[in-house]
């Protein structure tokens, strides 16, 4: 009796699985392998959400929800580009699967961030804290804690940490934005990091970028005119300033938004800085670091972004001017062109050789594909209030 | 005997005629020129602040952060800046009664 029911059960369980399984089957064989190169993540900051993006075919893949207040993200990428690491406003890291469109992974590490960087062997996530200030070390496959860096040491309490940035060897430098200062952190021994600390490195730094061959960290500075550049192959002669006086006397101008500093500032021989309080993009000999000129632009400069080639500069702009985008001519040092794609254009990722820019519509709800070769729009594409764009190219770049 | 709810329900009402009062003190602006100014908040100050107005950069301006700060000197701050910090001077893109609303909604958290 007993063993007809268990043959009735298991005939059964077969008539039920066997239209599963060939379901299972039908979507692996409608599923094609892919591979995540051509990836990106767009972060859409009102909903906690990003979209999974495919920028061979302009497609949006899928959207991921639940990462938490994303009001200022940032993204890096695991080694392989399969994972992306989204660390939110709320001191979250979120770890989301492009290929399966799935958050895997969530740690509440902080209550107020905006950024981290993966070390240079894949192995570790840092975490930069603006409350409790420091930063955090974790895992990268498990996201464990693996330690806590604090920045309490200035004795004003915990300084908020900007511009961290990964650099050769697993190490991470980062700005104190309280107490004026770089810290270059050894985190080889991720349970036991070391740090160097440079003091008295200039007034507010406000963000922070390292060239992409990790040689270079320079910190953004909001409290005088200048930067702050640590050069990472003459650690011991310090930190020094360069651009100073980049305002000359000029009443500087109000600053309706923060520029962001990456190493995509670098193209050809110059690097492309934002200036802040003038209307205006740095032009500086990236080697000597002597100001070599400066580009008048409409606005106040957010992001700085040089084309993978060098050869042109996108700009785009604080509020109220962030309806607009310049391009400047590299060789030339010329705008050569203003485009007004949307509303609110807060960011921009370029494709990995350039041949188009994808642009976030905050106010207008999309995402704008420029073709670069004739800078006309290529696409659009609906997103929720879209800002940060990342691209999966990011995985092999240092500095990003 | 337990007189914790009638107590809490007469809190709660001097609490709300307190800010019936208030708002009588910078009415809202007419629309759609009261949801530009919630957007201006949440995203442009929000930049700063935070969308959901925790703080980053600049300080939070959830109702706790604010009690207890005078209303004046914050509108002051929107319109003219706090020289020193990153906060710069709104008052090219807004008026005073327009800053004024924006200080009560954030003060008795309505900002939302």
């Amino acid at each position: 009796m007993a063993g007809s029911t268990l043959a009735t059960g298991r005939r059964t369980l077969a008539r039920l699985l066997a239209p599963l399984l060939c379901l299972a089957l039908a979507a692996c064989a409608s599923t094609p392998l892919r591979g995540t190169g051509d990836l990106g993540v767009v972060i859409e900051r009102a909903s906690g959400s990003v979209q999974i993006v495919d920028n061979t075919h302009e497609q949006s893949l899928a959207r991921v929800q639940g990462l938490g207040d994303l009001s200022h993200a940032s993204v890096v990428f695991s080694r392989d580009a399969r994972y992306a690491y989204v660390f939110g406003r709320d001191g979250a890291i979120s770890k989301v699967d492009l290929l399966t469109a799935r958050l895997v992974k969530r740690v509440e590490q902080a209550s107020n961030s905006i950024g981290g960087a993966i070390s240079s062997d894949g192995r570790v996530i840092a975490a930069q804290n603006y409350s409790p200030g420091g930063v955090k070390l974790f895992d990268a496959d498990s996201l464990q804690l693996l330690s806590s860096i604090s920045t309490a040491a200035f004795g004003g309490g915990e300084s908020k940490v900007v511009g961290l940035a990964d650099m050769p060897g697993n190490r991470f430098a980062f700005a104190l934005y309280d107490s004026g200062e770089i810290w270059l952190l050894d985190a080889s021994t991720p349970t036991a990091p070391k740090v160097q600390r440079f003091e008295h490195i200039g007034k507010q730094p406000y963000d922070g970028l390292a060239s992409s061959d990790g040689r270079y960290f320079i910190a953004g500075l909001y409290g005088e005119d200048g930067l702050a550049l640590f050069d990472s192959w003459h650690a011991d002669a310090g930190v020094r300033r360069i651009l100073g006086g980049y305002g000359r006397g000029r009443q500087a101008l109000p600053v309706y938004k923060m520029p962001h500093l990456r190493g995509w500032s670098i193209a050809g021989d110059y690097a492309f800085l934002p200036a802040i309080g003038q209307h205006e993009v740095l032009v500086a000999d990236n080697r000597s670091w002597k100001q070599a000129g400066s580009v008048p632009v409409l606005g106040q400069p957010v992001f700085v972004m040089a084309e993978p080639g060098g050869r042109r500069v996108w700009v785009n702009f604080a509020f109220p001017d962030n309806d607009k985008l310049q391009v400047i001519d590299v060789p030339s040092r010329q705008v050569i062109k203003t485009l007004q794609p949307g509303r609110a254009i807060l960011h921009m990722e370029f494709t990995a050789r350039g041949d188009a820019v994808w642009l976030s519509s905050r106010d207008d709800n999309k995402l704008v594909v420029i073709d670069t070769a004739t800078l006309t729009t290529r696409s659009t594409l609906p997103a929720l209030e879209p800002s940060g764009i990342f691209f999966t190219w990011r995985a092999s770049r240092m500095g990003m | 005997m337990d007189s914790g709810p009638v107590r809490r329900g007469i809190c709660l009402a001097a609490l709300l005629a307190a800010s019936l009062c208030q708002q009588a003190a910078a009415a809202a602006p007419a629309e759609p020129r009261a949801s530009a100014l919630l957007q201006l908040l949440h995203n442009d100050c929000g930049a700063c602040h935070g969308l959901s107005l925790k703080g980053g950069l600049g300080s939070p301006l959830t109702p706790q952060a604010l009690a207890g700060k005078p209303a004046d000197s914050l509108v002051a701050t929107i319109l003219n800046g706090r020289p020193g910090t990153p906060m710069p001077p709104w008052r090219p893109f807004l008026s005073e009664e327009e800053a004024q609303w924006l200080v009560q909604l954030l003060q008795q958290g309505g900002a939302r």
